[in-house]
This record gives C-alpha cells, sequence and structure tokens, in this order.
C-alpha cells in the first residue's frame, strides 16, 4: 500500500513524504494517472490562493482520473490548507469554480477594525471535533497559516467536522464520506499532525 | 473555546554554515552546529524556527540550500529562513523545500517587486518582510531602519517603510531591535505598542528577550503575537554557557 501525494506544483510534498517515512509508511509522488491508481489513499496538498491552485490543478492531464477516484472508487482524500478549499465550489479570494467536491465555499475573516485579530489567521490554535474524534483528533493543538475559512452549504450532511476560533468559530476540518479537509497543516503541527496522518493512513 | 495562541520563535543566526549569536548585531560568537540546533527545537516542539544568514547576503547571496532542505525535511513545525534570497527563483526554491515563510531584508529595498511577485505565486503567508530598528535617542526622537550590511541607518523612519511594504503584499513583518540584540534586557514595549497600532498582519518582535517569564507574559499580555529570540534560548547562567532551552507551552507539556 502506498499513499498518492498529489504533485500539482503547489505544496510542501516533501513534508508528508518525510512524515510518512518516518511513520514507516510507503509514499509517492502522483504526476500521472500511473501514479495516482498506484495509490490506496491520496494527499491533496496545497498553499498559496485559491485561483492559482484551481488553475495548476486543472492544468493535469490526470484530473479526470483523479475525479473517479474519488468519486466513483472512494479513495479516501485528504486536502490539506488550500487542498481542502478547491475540493469544494468556490472561494471569495478567487473568482474561479473548485471542483465541486464538497458543496460549499470559503468566505474571508471579517472582524471591526478595532479588534485585536490580525490577518492571515497565522499559529497554532486548537481544533476540536464536532462528535467522534477525526482522524484520531479530539482536542488538539494544529498550526494555521490562512485568510479565508469554510462555509458549508449544509452542515448537517458531514459525517464529521471539526471547529476552532478567531473571534468566531468557524468550521476547520470536514469529512464527507471519503473526502477529509483540513484547514491546518498537519505536516508542521508536531505530535497532533502526526497522529492525524497516522491516522488517516490507517483508515 | 480556545483560540489563537501567541507564537515564541527561537531566531537563529546562520554565518558560513556555523550557528552564532550575536550582541546589537555584533560580535558574533560560534554556539555550534546549526542542523543538531534545529533538530533539538524539533524535539522540544517549538511554535516555529527561524533562521536568518547574516552572510548570505555578503557572499553574494549564496543561499546554503542542502543544509536547508536537510533542516526542512526533519522539523515538524513550520521554518522561516532569511537571507540573501534577492530573487524569484530562489524564493521558489525555497519554498520548494519545504520551508514555510521566506524573509525578506535588503531585498524590499533593492527589488521590491519580488514581494508582489512572491506574494501571488506562493500566496502572500509566504511573505515576511525583515525590518532591524534602531531605538529612538535624543538626537535621533524616532525608530530608524538598519542597514545591517553597511551597518548604517536607512534614510527611512520604521513607520514609512511599514507603509510601504504592507502595500507590497507582505504576509508577516519580523522587527528586530538591533539596540536590545543579545542584551537581554527586556523587550522593546514602546515597539510593540507601535506595531500593534499600525499593524493589521500578524508580526513578531525581536531583540532583548530576558526571561522566559517576560516571554509568557508577554504572550499573554498581547495575544496574539510572535515573540522572538535568540540569548534567551541559546545561553544558560551568567557565564553564557550554550544550552539550547524552551518554555512549557500546552503544546510541548
Amino acid at each position: 500500500m502506498s499513499i498518492g501525494i498529489i504533485d500539482y506544483g503547489l505544496g510542501n510534498l516533501k513534508a508528508f513524504e518525510s512524515i510518512f517515512s518516518s511513520l514507516g509508511i510507503d509514499s509517492h509522488f502522483c504526476t500521472s494517472a500511473y501514479d495516482l491508481n498506484a495509490s490506496t489513499k491520496l494527499i491533496l496538498p496545497g498553499v498559496g490562493s485559491f485561483d492559482w491552485a484551481v488553475t495548476r490543478l486543472r492544468e493535469q492531464a490526470y484530473l479526470d482520473r483523479l475525479s473517479s477516484l474519488v468519486l466513483e472508487s472512494g479513495i479516501p482524500i485528504l486536502g490539506v490548507c488550500v487542498g481542502m478549499q478547491i475540493m469544494t465550489s468556490s472561494s471569495e479570494e478567487g473568482s474561479l469554480t473548485g471542483l465541486s467536491w464538497i458543496p460549499g465555499t470559503f468566505s474571508e475573516f471579517k472582524f471591526p477594525p478595532s479588534s485585536n485579530s490580525p490577518l492571515p489567521h497565522l499559529g497554532w490554535n486548537s481544533v476540536v471535533s464536532h462528535n467522534t474524534p477525526f482522524l484520531s483528533i479530539s482536542n488538539d493543538y494544529f498550526y494555521f497559516l490562512h485568510s479565508f475559512h469554510f462555509v458549508p452549504d449544509d452542515p448537517m450532511i458531514y459525517d464529521n467536522l471539526c471547529i476552532s476560533n478567531y473571534q468566531y468559530d468557524f468550521i476547520s476540518a470536514y469529512q464527507y464520506n471519503n473526502i477529509y479537509g483540513v484547514q491546518f497543516h498537519p505536516e508542521k503541527s508536531h505530535h497532533a499532525g502526526l497522529r492525524l496522518l497516522q491516522s488517516f493512513s490507517s483508515l | 473555546m480556545k483560540t489563537l495562541r501567541s507564537r515564541i520563535i527561537p531566531v537563529l543566526l546562520l554565518s558560513d554554515g556555523g550557528l552564532y549569536k550575536t550582541c546589537k548585531f555584533k560580535k558574533p560568537q560560534y554556539l555550534g552546529d546549526p542542523l543538531n540546533a534545529v533538530r533539538i527545537f524539533n524535539e522540544k516542539k517549538v511554535d516555529e524556527l527561524t533562521i536568518l544568514d547574516i552572510s548570505a547576503s555578503r557572499n553574494k547571496n549564496n543561499i546554503n540550500y542542502s543544509l536547508l532542505s536537510r533542516m526542512a525535511s526533519e522539523t515538524r513545525m513550520p521554518l522561516c529562513y532569511g537571507g540573501g534570497v534577492s530573487t524569484i527563483n530562489d524564493f521558489t526554491a525555497l519554498i520548494g523545500l519545504g520551508i514555510e515563510k521566506i524573509s525578506l531584508n535588503t531585498s524590499l529595498f533593492t527589488n521590491p517587486s519580488l514581494i508582489s511577485e512572491a506574494s501571488s505565486r506562493h500566496g502572500r503567508q509566504s511573505v515576511v518582510a525583515s525590518i532591524d530598528v534602531v531605538e529612538p535617542t535624543l538626537l535621533h526622537p524616532s525608530y530608524r531602519v538598519f542597514n545591517y550590511i553597511k551597518r548604517t541607518s536607512r534614510p527611512i523612519s520604521l513607520t514609512d517603510h511599514l507603509k510601504d511594504i504592507v502595500s507590497l503584499g507582505v504576509g508577516e513583518v519580523l522587527v528586530q531591535s538591533v539596540t536590545r540584540d543579545g542584551t537581554q534586557t527586556g523587550y522593546d514595549r514602546k515597539l510593540i505598542t507601535l506595531l500593534k497600532k499600525q499593524l493589521t498582519i500578524p508580526f513578531t518582535i525581536a531583540g532583548g528577550a530576558s526571561s522566559f517569564q517576560e516571554i509568557t507574559q508577554l504572550s499573554l499580555e498581547h495575544c496574539p503575537i510572535g515573540l522572538g529570540a535568540g540569548s534567551v534560548f541559546v545561553f544558560k547562567g551568567k557565564y553564557k554557557a550554550v544550552l539550547l532551552q524552551y518554555p512549557h507551552t500546552p503544546l510541548n507539556r
């Protein structure tokens, strides 16, 4: 079994590879349908802007195969940060349409000018799972670095959600069937991140 | 519901491949092997680590990619690197190594368009503006921006420089007090107030941290704030023995 780390030009691929290696888990980078087919699970990393990520992913010849594996074959996929964002429909950050695998959009944090809450949301914040543990996480600190947060069309349809707080409560992770998305960076969140990635690889 | 915590950040100085500590940006004292230091701080589960190569700009922007690559692959927390980054290719290469944030200092003046280019390609959160400041004196009653290569003040005030770089699209600012660097006499509170008032983006202040107690107190008082420090994390005792330390936090308890 090998975890496929999708390479579409963005994101911290090496960090994921390094973590899986330290956990004794096989992983490989995916740059083709062949690579995707060899994956028992998938990671969709991402840093940067929504439109940039969508554009880069849509350039990949393997996108149809990826969609089919996720939506039809039910291969578990974990979207991280921008990866989580582009799996949804849209973001206030950009004008392009996302993959729309997940119904929902991304909104910018909006605070009154007097609040001492700088943006982007940067640093370690608490993540609390809504009902059952989310990939082994019930209540832990993770590293965040983003300005937009998830707004689901209908929160009731999700198998699980995680909540965090920055001036107000917001959704920091979702699970919809085999599709997982985390706003924070498990690959840069010490032991909590390691646990989450180990849990994902054990699904 | 718990919320965003302040960040407590060891700031490590590289010079020609070795780890050093300065005092008022002078008298670099050799500490040891930087990779080993990074490993130790990773084990201590620090919030973030900032690595600044103070020799890179002097050595024709010679960035130590192989060392940084190893550092990035061994750390499970975000890294920020600065030193000799002058082109978008440098920036992109460093991001590709797995470094989350890249700090620009000299380039803010020599190639300001790099900020917007890097912001649009990698996201503004990856662009950190590093500003070294000299505290006001009787002769110069405002904060001055320091050129660490030429060792002179730049002809721009801190507030004007901050306005410029924010409008160009940086995601975060690192402000280091040259005056307090290595002195362990306490952070510059007035500088913190100035930065909080002027900035709506995150910032980290460094220079002068006197103790873990001070760091903890400020981290709560000004939450969320970034508190960078060197001496207090690498020296122990009156005779400044080299010992890497880090306070207990909810993360590493």
